[in-house]
């Protein structure tokens, strides 16, 4: 997983809530076996017309926000499906950290398993930063991860809150798989402890 | 201490614990499809690791499938299609492909198999594993990162998630469903009202419920924003095990029993929320906007923004109504429709696919409407045909389709087209989800059939009919 401590970059505004995954990556890019090159797909229906051009109404389409790294949203940002595409797609794009007053669970598990930091506020800190945003000629913010603040133009912080192990886990880019593979020995002395009785080889004749 | 049924699932599970880390909670069954698995597989491959419990996962083909009879024809779901089977005879993963006669939409064959059952963990990368839940197992929808953790070991890094009852109140009025009971729900508590939490469903309603009707329930639970819903088992859940293909025989049967008989919430135990939802006087459902927590009463009217105050609300509402081109104020049952999408994981079973036929029978559908079922499984579909409902469908002017996702997200060639309306048994009304540009509203499977036949929504209460099947 990709590290991250602090990033400083422009901010981009979609002030909406409850957007969900079939809208941040549409189904007809998900039959895509790669990894990677999601970024181009992001937002597609929001961001394109039936033609292809940019629709100039979308925020993502507003010139004050090209190439932003930091992504202010309404609450419950990333609800619904639980494709990962959706982390990729905002990740590819460009996107590094997330602020929104809340996340859907698997949308925000998802995020921290590819380094892209979701970060919750009080909805009246998201409003102040809204505001804080120039949508004429664009804004910088900083999010630093290590500090677990937020600095806005005017150079006002906001703190945030994070839970200190996926907060280790982002600032060392740790791989969760090796993480969990250290403690082998507890899984299997649990399948020990725990045969179970399921068996899917034996039920599909594979075994 | 008095326990939920979520805490004996849950303690049961935990292979690890340390204070400022998220538990290592072990994952009895792991259900895989073609979508959300490929990268998992390759990162698997990139970093030379195998699948560690090969006999605790299972694969299907879904969500990519054409349900015409037709091979597949789009490259790109080919290559997905391919991927998963070379991915897993590579790992050594049991897989259910296309043509293998058990294949279906993962949510539906789990429990079909008989691998779903209670107390165990589920997990799968899709949303709607939350539908196991209704066996008492704790079942929930996880990423692809998430995927590739559980395949090599078989275990997840999980917080441990609140506890959230459910409490249905009061009895069904005649005509009024699961889906229903359960989009109501969802318009009381708000897309998010669930986050954070697992539900446990309670009340008379949910006893006396079918594993059909349980798993209709449990399916949308993550339309509330939750990670997973359970309902405790009991007779109805034993009596739709036994016997099936990876069920447990004789002794293990009755030792199975036991175990399960424990599987319960204790009277004194208690909830982090606590929700009571009436459903005494439910009405059937529509949904009107572009999530299912934005939904009416067949008999009320859509929103008018001009009368709501909460200016984001108003705007959500505003937009919604913009996007689904409908009047604001107006009747939900002069909603005109184009397309009738009976199927999805939420409402493709064999009793979904009975109580629509049932409302079909002997009408036709609405020369304006083009209506499709779409069965869950290839094991339903055959199930139906035995009975003749496939007949009752077509004869109405129904298609009648192989197994699948199919229109639920339009990953296959069943799309809405822009601008076209449906009324669809699925789970997700979300913008272009049946296809860009498409308008869809999440129904019962006998309003659907309802609409169809009418080409606009009507109160399937107001119709009389006698159950086939
Ligand atoms: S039927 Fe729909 S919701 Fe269910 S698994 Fe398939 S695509 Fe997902």
């Amino acid at each position: 997983m990709q590290a991250f401590t602090r990033t400083t970059g422009r901010v981009a505004v979609i002030d909406r809530p409850d957007i969900d995954t079939d809208q941040v990556i549409p189904k007809q890019f998900l039959k895509r076996i790669e990894r990677t090159g999601w970024g181009e797909f992001l937002f597609w229906d929001w961001r394109l017309d039936e033609d292809g051009n940019p629709r100039p109404d979308f925020e993502l389409n507003q010139p004050a926000f090209a190439d932003a790294k930091i992504l202010l949203a309404g609450r419950n940002f990333g609800c619904g499906s639980s494709r990962e595409h959706a982390p990729w797609s905002l990740q590819g794009y460009g996107f590094e950290a997330l602020i929104a007053p809340s996340f859907a669970d698997i949308f925000r598990s998802n995020c921290m398993k590819v380094g892209l930091v979701p970060i919750e506020l009080p909805e009246d800190d998201v409003r102040a930063l809204i505001d804080a945003v120039d949508n004429e000629n664009g804004s910088e913010m900083t999010v630093d991860l290590q500090e677990q603040t937020i600095t806005e133009p005017g150079g006002s912080v906001f703190e945030f809150s994070f839970d200190a192990f996926r907060k280790h886990c982002l600032l060392n880019g740790l791989d969760d798989i090796a993480l969990t593979l250290q403690h082998e020995d507890a899984i299997t002395a649990y399948e020990k402890a725990n045969p179970g009785r399921i068996d899917t080889l034996a039920l599909t004749g594979a075994s | 201490m008095a326990k939920t049924l979520f805490d004996r699932v849950w303690e049961r599970h935990v292979v690890r614990e340390e204070p400022g880390e998220p538990a290592l909670i072990y994952i009895d069954l792991h259900l895989l499809h073609e979508v959300t698995s490929p990268q998992a597989f390759e990162g698997l491959r990139l970093a030379d690791r195998r699948v560690r419990r090969p006999d605790r996962s299972i694969a299907t083909m879904d969500h990519n499938v054409p349900t015409d009879g037709g091979p597949v024809t789009d490259p790109l779901a080919k290559a997905q299609l391919d991927a998963l089977d070379a991915n897993c005879p590579a790992f050594g993963v049991p897989l259910y492909a296309t043509g293998s006669g058990r294949e279906g939409i993962v949510h539906v064959i789990g429990p079909e198999l008989g691998l779903t059952r209670p107390g165990i963990t589920i997990v799968c990368g899709d949303s709607h594993t939350s539908t196991h839940g209704a066996f008492g197992a704790l079942a929930f929808g996880i990423g692809t990162s998430e995927v590739e953790h559980v395949l090599a070991t078989q275990c997840l890094q999980q917080g441990r998630p609140e506890t959230m009852r459910m409490h249905f109140d009061g009895e069904l009025l005649p005509g009024v469903t699961a889906k229903d009971c359960i989009l109501g729900a969802i318009g009381q508590i708000g897309v998010a009202g669930g986050t954070g939490h697992v539900i446990e469903y309670t009340g008379d309603v949910i006893e006396g419920f079918t594993m059909e009707q349980r798993m209709t329930v449990c399916n949308m639970s993550i339309e509330a924003g939750a990670r997973a819903g359970m309902i405790a088992p009991d007779d109805t859940t034993f009596a739709y095990l036994e016997g099936r293909p990876a069920s447990p025989t004789g002794d293990e049967w009755e030792a199975a029993l036991d175990e399960w008989r424990q599987l319960r919430t204790d009277p004194d135990a208690e909830f982090a929320t606590d929700v009571v939802v009436n459903v005494e006087d439910l009405v059937p459902q529509v949904t009107w906007g572009t999530n299912p927590g934005m939904v009416a009463p067949v008999t009320a009217n859509v929103p008018d923004p001009a009368d709501v105050e909460d200016a984001e609300e108003r705007l959500s509402i505003e937009r919604a109504l913009d996007y689904m081109g409908l009047e604001p104020g107006m009747a939900v049952r002069d909603i005109a429709i184009d397309r009738v999408f009976i199927g999805s994981c939420t409402n493709s079973r064999i009793e979904d696919l009975r109580a629509a036929a049932s409302v079909v029978k002997g009408h036709k559908v609405a020369s304006s409407v083009h209506a499709m079922v779409v069965p869950g499984s290839v094991v339903i579909k055959r199930q139906a045909e035995s009975e003749g409902l496939d007949k009752l469908f077509v004869e109405a002017g129904f298609e009648w389709r192989e197994a699948g996702c199919s229109m639920c997200l339009g990953m296959n060639p069943d799309i809405l087209q822009p601008g076209e309306r449906s009324a669809s048994t699925s789970n997700r009304n979300f913008e272009g989800r049946q296809g860009r540009g498409g308008r869809t509203h999440l129904v019962s499977p006998e309003m659907a059939a309802a609409a169809a036949v009418a080409g606009h929504f009507v109160d399937v209460r107001e119709l009389s009919y006698e159950s086939v099947g």
